[in-house]
């Protein structure tokens, strides 16, 4: 058990009455705004205190109001980037990593500093002082400052909220290499699914101050009845892939999952590298039979699981292929006119430039951020 | 005598207002400051009251609030004797006299400068701090004072300037004793009450105008550079 959280609060009109338990790896927060996100990771930083409940962490009580027990926020250890970085704007960059540094208790190896500033690629900026820094310049060293004061967890409020999707893409990698590299488990507050499909091992999804449901992040993204709370436009499955094969000739990389061979532009990772493919549901066609002289190069065989709510033009449809788990967004006169029903053999249908390198997270290294900004044009 | 050069006597004069002026505003810092914090962060019963009696020395007639402190820290009033008695601290007709009422004087300006700026200093970096592992003090230290230079340095100046000006409290509380609580403004007074006084009076004027331009000058060139330290885009 890494994080236990059962807290009662009100601000205002607004109760929080949120309880859930989790192990390590990166854990997302996520829900619409005013679910409660950022409270409750205030309230795990010590920044709130809660009205009633407990917050462990690890094997440390942080909180808990029924044995009047509250440590103050400087003693946590817990590490926290704020939305809007909140770099102090009269110490250099150098000055604002260190600042923790003062106060953490020195249990490292001396090169944790040269480690966490090639991780996070901001040795250039050291003597510039946070105004001259541009948007992802800000975040980066707001990840390194909370790092190097030695935290237990990390706490990331919607890093990425006040980026355009150019600096989105340059700090992505970053957040990835820090779950992947240094074992600090993160709690990260998002209400983009995209961003939480790309970096969650577990999905925490909140709804107006309440755990809607916990679990891992494939599991609670391809459950139909929670579309309402995870979002239905950007739905989709998330399918862990290995790069098989690279197509020269035509810029292509194949990548192997449970659910067949996926074709997609050419992706800068070597062969045998693990990837997470994130499908969405509007990209998916379905047809009953395997269909020829077709464009769209990802054609997987399945039957269907289950059909989701259906009221207005659209309903989802999922499906299993092989064990993996498609979802495909139709309307519900294409289900009538197919007769999809559960047990139906069927075969999807994925284009393949609908599967980007924003559908990708992983080891990618050298996809630099102006191939990133170009996908994003 | 050359009419642009000073007098010994007038020489004195300026030391003296510079010596008071420097400790009155020095000696004050520390408090103003903590005034300050506990007037913008603070939520205490009275908190209009310490407002109200820190702006007093501002509305009430220079005059009444020497008279004030004649009454207060003269040789045998409450707060004077005890100080002359325990510390053997004297305000009565010496330069200290002048200082503290100069400092009185000024404390209003002062306060109400480092207030704007705590008020200004975004709590959310405060609270950046706390999650970085640094108690209240540290906070204190590291992050809002700092963040406050610009605003103690405004405080300072204002507190200086009130200092050399001042005229109608020191005069009534300490007198107006050259070498000892003769200040500036007081010596000016006397030269005008002397028959043939205009030329050291106008003296002692463009020195006065010389010591406010430079204290200006200097304001305005420490806060450019606080600016600058805060490098807002």
């Amino acid at each position: 058990m890494m994080l236990a959280i059962d807290i009662k609060h009100s601000l205002g009109d607004f109760r929080l009455d949120a309880r859930f338990q989790t192990g390590g790896g990166l854990i997302a927060l996520f829900g619409r705004s005013g679910s409660g996100k950022t409270s409750i990771i205030n309230i795990i930083a010590g920044l709130i205190r809660p009205e009633q409940g407990h917050v462990t962490v690890g094997d440390d009580i942080l909180v808990d109001t029924a044995r009047g027990v509250f440590v103050p926020r400087h003693r946590r250890r817990i590490g926290y980037v704020f939305q809007e970085g909140r770099l102090f704007p009269h110490l250099t960059v150098r000055q604002n990593l260190l600042y923790g540094r003062w106060f953490a208790p020195q249990v490292e190896d001396g090169d944790d500093l040269e480690r966490v500033v090639d991780l996070l690629g901001i040795g250039p900026l050291f003597e510039r002082r946070p105004g001259r820094l541009s948007g992802g310049e800000k975040q980066r060293v707001a990840i390194g400052r909370a790092l190097l004061a030695n935290p237990r967890l990390l706490l990331m409020d919607e890093p990425l909220a006040s980026l355009d999707e150019a600096r989105k893409a340059e700090i992505l990698p970053y957040i990835e290499r820090l779950r992947d590299q240094t074992h600090i488990p993160i709690v990260y507050v998002s209400h983009s699914i995209a961003e939480v499909a790309r970096l969650a091992s577990t999905l925490v999804l909140l709804s107006e101050g309440k755990v809607a449901a916990v679990g891992p992040t494939a599991d609670i993204m391809h459950r139909l009845d929670l579309f309402p709370l995870t979002g239905r436009a950007e739905a989709g499955a998330i399918v862990e892939a290995t790069v098989e094969r690279h197509d020269e000739s035509f810029a292509l990389t194949e990548l192997r999952s449970r659910a067949g061979l996926w074709k997609l532009p050419r992706l800068e990772a070597p062969i045998g590298t693990r990837l997470r493919l994130r499908v969405r549901a509007r990209d998916v066609m379905l047809a009953k039979s395997a269909p020829t002289d077709l464009s769209a190069l990802n054609i997987l065989p399945g039957v269907v699981a289950d059909i989701g709510a259906h009221d207005g033009p659209i309903a989802e449809v999922r499906l299993d292929c092989s064990g993996e788990m498609l979802i495909a967004r139709l309307t519900r006169y294409s289900v009538e006119r197919l007769g999809l029903a559960a047990g139906v053999p069927i075969f999807a249908l994925v284009k393949s430039v609908a599967l980007d390198r924003r559908s990708l997270s992983g080891p990618i290294q050298s996809l630099s951020s102006a191939d990133a900004e170009a996908n994003d044009a | 005598m050359d009419w642009m050069t000073l007098s010994p006597e007038e020489w004195t004069a300026v030391r003296l207002s510079l010596k008071v002026a420097f400790v009155a505003t020095l000696v004050s810092l520390p408090f103003g400051i903590a005034i300050a914090m506990l007037l913008a962060r603070g939520r205490f019963w009275g908190h209009a009251l310490l407002n109200g009696l820190v702006l007093l020395p501002l509305i009430l007639p220079p005059v009444v609030t020497g008279y004030l402190l004649l009454i207060l820290f003269g040789r045998r009033g409450p707060i004077g004797g005890f100080l002359a008695d325990t510390f053997g601290i004297v305000f009565s007709f010496r330069w200290t006299g002048a200082a503290l009422a100069c400092g009185v004087m000024g404390f209003p300006l002062l306060v109400r400068a480092i207030r704007l700026s705590a008020e200004a200093v975004d709590a959310r970096l405060e609270e950046a701090a706390g999650t970085l592992g640094a108690n209240r003090a540290w906070v204190f230290l590291t992050v809002t004072l700092p963040l406050m230079v610009p605003g103690i340095i405004a405080g300072m100046i204002l507190c200086f300037a009130k200092a050399m000006g001042e005229f109608g409290a020191t005069i009534t509380f300490v007198s107006n004793i050259p070498g000892e609580t003769q200040t500036l403004p007081s010596a000016i007074y006397t030269f005008t009450q002397v028959p043939g006084g205009d030329a050291g009076a106008l003296r002692l004027t463009l020195v006065s105008v010389a010591i406010s331009m430079l204290a200006l000058l200097a304001s305005e060139l420490m806060a450019r550079r606080a600016n600058r330290r805060l490098d807002v885009e």
